[in-house]
């Protein structure tokens, strides 16, 4: 039959009535005209109720996560008996920006993820242990943390000496895993907009992330949308937060250059 | 135990004249003139495999017209009606066993396919094979006859 193929243009991501977070914008000159003249956030692609939870923070289930992320950034843990709080303060001052920054070399040549400069405080400031990747605690915490950007546009540094990790997280991106020999490309570039199925194909964008996935009634990190991805090219996957997929993140992340952060999104 | 002596025969002949994924005789243009069971195959059973998500799952991305009553079907590739007008059998069977080879670069998958693949996961597992046998074709070779025989009746 015949189906809306495109973006929807006739809805607007207002939040609680105020924030409002452009959902379109001017591609990087890095992208090469990859995706045309528009990115897109994965939100205009959403259907109407979908899109309504994330305009209003009651509606958004995020938030519960959100809201215990909160919690434990004044929380004291660990051997040194410590908690976020003690070290970084207001979490609405100390992480302001941070997200759309992510993921960055560190002093050490180092690309690191959200998730490492987590667990690196936990372990090597805190005397705590490691949260897992995708744990829950560190979806609350990175929802949390996200959220103090939120509006602000995606700026990930992609030259220096992040240039190398982009190279590498580019190649991937067209590279055609698994047995159906699929490469993010063919869904998210060439076939945005189209329908596979009854899934409405978005750019695949992460400004959202971490986001609430009705499908799996819970939150997903972006390494957690990769695996999936993989696996439904009946390919093997690489592990969530390893060099791979960091690689990846950051070539993904700097092709949503200049779209808002939208953390905590709602998708299903 | 007659009839299960039948079967056991029965089975060993079936499999002699299946054709495996790396011995296909392929022409140049992509087709393929030889059947890859021997046996006609059943456009009935075709018409499930291609609408069924874990087989062919063909609707993901073709809409096929012939088929009003299967929802959401994809938008991606062309609409299959008419393939038989289109293509010989020797053709379409090409398309089904390894798309690449017909269109370079397709996004259509190998339905009869075992490699080279990069990093190819078991199924829908993300986990790689032990042995590279872990790896079986997307269809069997009866079902890409079944689904041949479906699209044989696109002639308009
Ligand atoms: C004992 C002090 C201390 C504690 C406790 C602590 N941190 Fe840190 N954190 C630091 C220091 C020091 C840095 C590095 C500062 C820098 O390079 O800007 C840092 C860096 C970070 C960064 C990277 C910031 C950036 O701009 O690159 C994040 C994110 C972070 N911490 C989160 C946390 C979280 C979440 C917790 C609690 C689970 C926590 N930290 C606990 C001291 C601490
Ligand atoms: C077979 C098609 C296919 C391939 C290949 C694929 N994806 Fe996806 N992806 C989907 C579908 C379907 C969705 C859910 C609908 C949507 O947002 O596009 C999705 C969603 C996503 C999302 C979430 C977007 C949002 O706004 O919630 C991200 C991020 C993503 N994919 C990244 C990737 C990356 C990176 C790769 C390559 C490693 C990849 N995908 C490969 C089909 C695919
Ligand atoms: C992931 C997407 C995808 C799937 C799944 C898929 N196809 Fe295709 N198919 C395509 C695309 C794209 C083309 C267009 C050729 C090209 O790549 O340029 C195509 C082309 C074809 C053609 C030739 C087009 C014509 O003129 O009619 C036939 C026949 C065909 N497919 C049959 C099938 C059958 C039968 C199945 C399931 C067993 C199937 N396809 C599954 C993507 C797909």
């Amino acid at each position: 039959g015949t189906v809306l193929a495109d973006p929807v243009t006739d809805d607007e991501l207002v939040v609680n009535g105020e924030l409002e977070l452009a959902t379109e914008a001017e591609p990087a000159a890095h992208l090469d005209g990859a995706l045309g003249d528009r990115i897109y956030s994965g939100w205009r692609f959403r259907d109407t109720e979908t899109r309504a939870m994330q305009k209003d923070d009651f509606d958004n289930p995020m938030f519960l996560f959100v809201d215990a992320g909160l919690e434990a950034w004044d929380t004291a843990e660990g051997t040194e008996g410590k908690s976020c709080a003690d070290c970084h303060g207001a979490i609405e001052d100390s992480m302001k920006g941070l997200r759309a920054s992510l993921p960055k070399v560190t002093d050490k040549g180092e690309l690191w993820s959200l998730e490492n400069f987590v667990n690196d405080c936990r372990e090597t400031r805190m005397g705590a242990e490691a949260w897992g990747w995708n744990s829950q605690q560190m979806k609350n915490m990175t929802a949390a943390i996200g959220l103090q950007s939120r509006g602000m546009p995606v700026d990930v540094a992609v030259d220096g000496p992040a240039a190398p990790f982009w190279e590498k997280g580019k190649e991937m991106y067209y590279t055609r895993f698994g047995q159906l020999e699929m490469s993010c490309a063919n869904c998210h570039e060439d076939n945005y907009g189209n329908y596979i199925r009854s899934d409405h194909l978005s750019q695949g964008q992460i400004n959202g992330f971490p986001l609430y996935r009705l499908k799996d009634q819970g939150p997903v990190s972006i390494h957690q949308r990769f695996v999936g991805c993989v696996r439904d090219t009946r390919g093997e996957t690489f592990q969530a937060g390893s060099q791979e997929f960091r690689e990846l993140e950051l070539y993904v992340a700097s092709r949503g250059a200049g779209l808002p952060v939208e953390t905590p999104a709602v998708r299903h | 135990m007659a009839a299960i002596g039948i079967l056991a025969i029965g089975t060993a002949t079936g499999a002699l004249a299946e054709v495996a994924p790396d011995d296909i005789l392929w022409q140049e243009d992509g087709s393929i003139a030889q059947s890859l069971t021997g046996t006609p195959g059943s456009a009935e059973e075709g018409e499930r495999v291609m609408t069924t998500n874990a087989l062919g799952n063909c609707v993901a991305c073709h809409t096929i017209a012939t088929m009003p009553d299967v929802p959401f079907q994809g938008t991606i590739a062309p609409e299959l009606a008419g393939a038989a007008g289109r293509w010989t059998e020797a053709q379409l069977r090409g398309i089904l066993v390894d798309a690449k080879r017909t269109f370079p670069d397709s996004f259509m998958p190998g339905m009869y396919k075992v490699g080279p693949f990069i990093r190819p996961g078991v199924a829908y597992t993300g986990a790689a094979p032990a042995s590279p046998d872990d790896i079986e074709p997307v269809l069997t070779a009866a079902q890409v006859e079944d689904v041949l025989a479906y699209l044989m009746t696109l002639t308009e």
